[in-house]
């Protein structure tokens, strides 16, 4: 198939980008989204110009690494995929698409479709995680919990960090990612001590990066390639709410 | 990401600089949506008042203008007359200010938080309710103001006589005056949309947290909207088509 691909490029932090358009032909409708791009590499380094940088790792949907907005969509249009895990088949011969970094003020775009995720990672070191010695791997039914809750923390801990709910979401809010990893331990007993104050001190890391907030449109979890459900949302704002009110 | 060999001191280092603030959860945007959906609250209860109160026009001229001179005299003798309607105003005034804050503190965050916008942005998924409530809000206060000056002060009424009530509506909504009770169904109907998407939302805010609650705000948000709108269109459609004429 042949495509015209309009692409964001950015030399660096600093520079004014663009769109740029490219045309590629011998496209199979089995390569996934970043194989296309890596055509497109092959071509662009053969003529001597600089290719398009993008983040990709494992390629097997599971990491988080790659994510770009693809004809305004977050991951491209097919519902709980990444963009490694897309397909041409999704597309069709002589479609115009349109290929876009993530859009936030926490997120600076690096280079081309590169964005500087380390926002994430601050919302992490301000909570996310137990603060207890865990030493080698517990029995498994040392400490047990109920096949629902298990359940509900496995379904928010399926977030891999990919960023999608921020490029999709119209306030440019983390909250869905935030709240996934508040939901995820505060589901489990090993999470209970530090629940309220991990609420909190995750907002506080969320807000203090310049996420905007959340208005519960659901734009995020339309495009989130793990399904994480809005109700962690429900779950943030709770145990938020319980901190404020025990005033921890 | 981080680096490695820092990331222990990295820790510690951004746990210390942005460790929030004893309640700071109050400052935070789950505080503003809070104070959004507290006040929102309030207004979705006066509204279903408000509506149900209007529906007394059905049982008469003499049943209505005696039911809205009854507003003036609650909590009487312990009140003074009016007292508690001024209370009551004060009140919603108060939340009006706090709803609007938040509303423009928000809107303004998420201005901010996304300096450059996308080339190529189609709607994903977004409900229309929660697309409009910015501008939808915006209609239903000009919709606020013009309301109080045409049923409350009077002064564009064509009776406007606070004594008569039922006469005011009555000749509010005459059919000659169609421009004015096409803007109060385009209201209504705003209002509608505005509780769709913000009774979920408030209470998705106060805590509600799963999939099987989820499910039953989405009804309950529909319910009131579907409640408020065909309780508050009634009442021009009767005088328009002449079941609430004239006493």
């Amino acid at each position: 198939m042949k495509l015209t691909l309009r692409i964001w490029r950015q030399s660096d932090r600093e520079a004014r980008g663009k769109m740029v358009t490219y045309k590629i032909d011998d496209i199979s409708t089995d390569m996934s989204f970043l194989e296309v791009l890596d055509v497109l590499n092959e071509q662009l380094t053969a003529t001597g110009e600089e290719p398009v940088a993008f983040d990709h790792d494992c390629r097997e949907g599971i990491c988080g690494a790659c994510g770009m907005v693809i004809n305004g969509v977050a991951h491209g249009p097919q519902k709980l995929t990444t963009a490694c895990q897309l397909h041409m088949r999704h597309f069709k011969d002589g479609d115009t698409i349109d290929v876009e970094p993530w859009r936030a003020r926490a997120f600076p775009v690096v280079k081309d479709l590169v964005v500087d995720r380390g926002a994430f990672d601050r919302i992490i070191q301000a909570g996310g995680y137990i603060s207890a010695p865990t030493g080698s791997a517990p029995d498994a039914h040392a400490t047990p919990v109920p096949k629902p809750d298990a359940d509900a923390a496995f379904e928010a801990a399926a977030c891999i960090g990919c960023g999608a709910c921020v490029a999709a979401c119209p306030n440019g809010s983390a909250m869905l990612f935030t709240a996934a990893k508040v939901a995820h331990l505060g589901a489990l007993p090993q999470g209970q001590p530090e629940r309220a104050s991990r609420a909190a001190a995750m907002l506080h890391a969320h807000d203090e990066a310049d996420f905007g907030g959340c208005t519960n449109t659901g734009e995020c979890t339309a495009v989130c390639p793990k399904g994480i459900p809005l109700t962690v949302i429900g779950a943030m704002n709770h145990d938020v709410l319980g901190s404020a009110i025990r005033g921890r | 990401m981080v680096a490695s060999g820092t990331r222990d001191r990295a820790a510690v280092a951004a746990k210390e600089s942005s460790a929030p603030r004893r309640n700071a959860a109050y400052r935070s945007t789950v505080g503003i949506k809070v104070v959004m959906a507290v006040t929102g609250l309030l207004f979705l209860t006066f509204l279903v008042l408000h509506m149900a109160g209007n529906l007394k026009i059905f049982f008469g001229a003499e049943s209505f203008d005696h039911y809205a001179h009854w507003l003036r005299d609650i909590g009487a003798p312990a009140l003074p007359h009016e007292w508690f309607l001024w209370i009551q105003r004060g009140v919603l005034t108060l939340a009006l200010v706090g709803h609007v804050w938040a509303a423009a503190t928000l809107a303004l965050r998420a201005k901010r938080a996304r300096p450059i916008g996308y080339a190529h942005r189609p709607k994903v998924q977004g409900s229309y309710a929660a697309r409009t409530m910015r501008w939808g809000g915006v209609i239903i206060l000009l919709f606020l103001v013009w309301h109080l000056l045409d049923l409350t002060v009077g002064t564009v009424n064509p009776v406007g006589n606070p004594a008569t009530p039922y006469a005011n509506v009555v000749a509010g909504f005459a059919p000659s005056r169609w421009p004015v009770t096409l803007f109060y169904v385009l209201a209504v109907v705003a209002v509608g949309f505005h509780v769709r998407h913000g009774l979920f939302s408030a209470l998705r805010t106060l805590g509600q947290r799963t999939a099987n609650g989820e499910r039953w705000a989405r009804v309950a948000a529909l319910g009131f909207a579907i409640l408020l709108c065909v309780g508050f269109l009634v009442v021009p459609f009767a005088v328009l088509v002449g079941w609430v004429g004239p006493a």
